[in-house]
């Protein structure tokens, strides 16, 4: 699975678990409107340590917060080469 | 000295009560040689009015010591088998000891003001001892933490052994007790003082497997046994627990959660499972009977000679068995001004019971909110597939934090079926957290793992927060 396919998953997943109303993921969508809230965005962060083996949050290099979904993607597309 | 003032052998040698034997993988030693023999070599003399440490490997030889040593040591500090040697000079110079006992042929110790050192053996030396009272021993018991120098806690006879008074003493030769615990463990220490006032004594051996254990204590006829629920859990792992047949069996140590209780429940059918509720510190304070997690509130108002409240949400108690003080200097103050001691436990009072949710320096802190780990692992214990749970906190940059699990599966699980592909069996255990937590709560991960460390305490291990 890609990336791009496994943090797509998790977004969903978490939010069908959190009973959030997930807004379509485009790259443009703005990640406080993409309807998942805090604790849903820290389990998202966790899963995806457990399923990429990255946390870009967590690591020594600094890093631009993402502001959107395009952002989130890449940023872990980044640490993943 | 009990609080009748008799020293621990007067209080076993009375008439009748000394047909108890104590047992070691290695050694079978009646109480009643005690009264011709020493384990002390004839030495015991030189141990008089001494403050001596006692650093036994073997728990035999250990329970043989603390039965000749009271009323005649000034002091006596149990030291665990798995003390880290770095610490034995500052618990040597905090309990102010100028001897030890070691096992046989272990040389004398190099530590701070000791300059007696005695081996403590078996077979018994025979010969005459004296078994005269002069002093009113200390007792120094150390409490485990998980990291840092050990506190040392200071106890008497009467204080270690205020659960028993009132308690009539059982017939001779009718009861056969054992536990998992070390004897120098107050969990054990309580045990060893029950089965030496009018029964025996089975000890348990670091080194031994439980399965071993278990029919060991079987074939010497055990009717009482303890541990902590990670005890029992191994124990009830271990496929080993049909050959005893205790007439009470009792939890303490840790939280007992509902899962572990009724587990205890159903591998003995028609037995008391009683969870008792004691710390190093704060003694014993009451046991359980009626087989459900937690304690009914009522015995907040209780007015017996254990005074138990509620306050700042953790569980007070002022008791005749609490210990006396901390030694050592600049040790902080073990009892408040009221003489209440605050064990740390975190209680909620839900429909008339007291439920422990956790200790009070173990709460993750998930974005603000709290989340004792404890509260979640008996969510996840209560499914039938599992066993034992820990929940630790994981580094989270949105929240701080966000609660992690990992779980080890019981063999049997419901039926004998084979259990739940470990994806399927994590899904049901977030929606099983899902529905009984609060939503910051929940595990943001689960993991099947095949084993969770147990510390020589017996109890969980769990990660520095």
């Amino acid at each position: 699975m890609s990336v791009r396919s496994t943090i797509t998953s998790q977004f969903q997943q978490v939010a069908k678990e959190q009973d959030r109303m997930l807004a379509p993921l485009s790259d443009d969508l703005r990640l406080v409107q993409s309807g998942l809230d805090s604790l849903s965005f820290a389990i998202v962060v966790a899963r995806l340590e457990d399923s990429l083996g990255i946390d870009p949050f967590n690591g020594s290099e600094s890093i631009e917060f993402p502001t959107t979904f395009g952002d989130f993607v890449r940023l872990y597309e980044h640490f993943a080469k | 000295m009990l609080s009748d003032g008799r020293s621990l052998w007067e209080s076993i040698a009375e008439a009748g009560t000394l047909a108890g034997r104590l047992q070691s993988p290695h050694a079978v030693i009646p109480l009643a040689e005690l009264v011709h023999a020493s384990s002390l070599g004839g030495r015991l003399e030189e141990l008089r009015g001494r403050s001596v440490l006692l650093l036994t490997r073997n728990q035999m030889t250990a329970a043989l010591a603390m039965i000749e040593l009271d009323g005649v040591a000034r002091r006596l500090v149990l030291c665990p088998p798995d003390l880290a040697r770095e610490h034995l000079p500052g618990v040597a110079r905090g309990a102010d000891t100028d001897a030890c006992v070691r096992d046989g042929a272990s040389g004398t110790a190099t530590l701070p003001g000791v300059v007696t050192c005695v081996a403590a053996q078996t077979p018994l030396w025979r010969g005459d001892v004296s078994r005269s009272r002069t002093h009113a021993t200390e007792w120094v018991l150390l409490t485990s933490g998980t990291t840092g120098a050990p506190k040392l806690v200071l106890h008497t006879l009467a204080s270690l052994t205020s659960a028993l008074s009132g308690q009539a003493r059982p017939a001779p030769g009718t009861i056969v007790w054992s536990t998992f615990y070390d004897i120098r463990r107050y969990g054990g220490l309580q045990i060893f003082m029950r089965a030496v006032h009018g029964g025996s004594l089975v000890l348990s051996d670091p080194v031994e497997p439980v399965v071993d254990f278990l029919a060991r204590a079987a074939a010497a006829g055990v009717t009482h046994i303890s541990g902590t629920p990670s005890h029992w859990r191994r124990a009830l792992m271990s496929g080993a627990l049909a050959t005893l047949a205790p007439r009470y069996v009792r939890l303490s140590g840790e939280i007992s959660d509902q899962a572990v209780l009724d587990s205890l429940r159903a591998a003995f059918p028609g037995v008391p499972v009683a969870h008792a509720f004691a710390s190093t510190e704060a003694g014993v304070a009451f046991e359980v009977r009626d087989g459900l997690a937690g304690f009914p509130a009522a015995l907040l108002d209780g007015n017996g000679p254990v005074e138990l409240r509620v306050a700042g949400d953790t569980l007070r108690i002022r008791s005749p068995g609490t210990a006396l003080r901390y030694l050592g200097e600049g040790a902080e103050p073990l009892r408040g001004p009221d003489a209440f001691v605050d064990t740390g436990d975190w209680i909620e009072q839900r429909a008339g019971r007291c439920y422990f949710m956790g200790r009070r320096g173990g709460v993750i802190n998930v974005g603000g909110l709290k989340v004792y780990p404890e509260e979640v692992e008996a969510v996840i214990n209560a499914h039938p597939w599992v066993r034992m749970s820990l929940v630790r906190a994981r580094r989270n940059a949105i929240l701080g934090a966000v609660v992690t699990a990992e779980v080890v599966l019981a063999d049997g699980g419901s039926g004998q079926e084979a259990p739940p592909a470990s994806e399927a069996l994590t899904r049901e255990l977030t929606e099983a957290c899902r529905r009984a937590l609060a939503p910051h709560k929940v595990p943001a991960a689960i993991r099947i793992v095949p084993s969770l460390e147990v510390s020589a305490a017996g109890k969980l291990v769990r990660p520095v927060a």
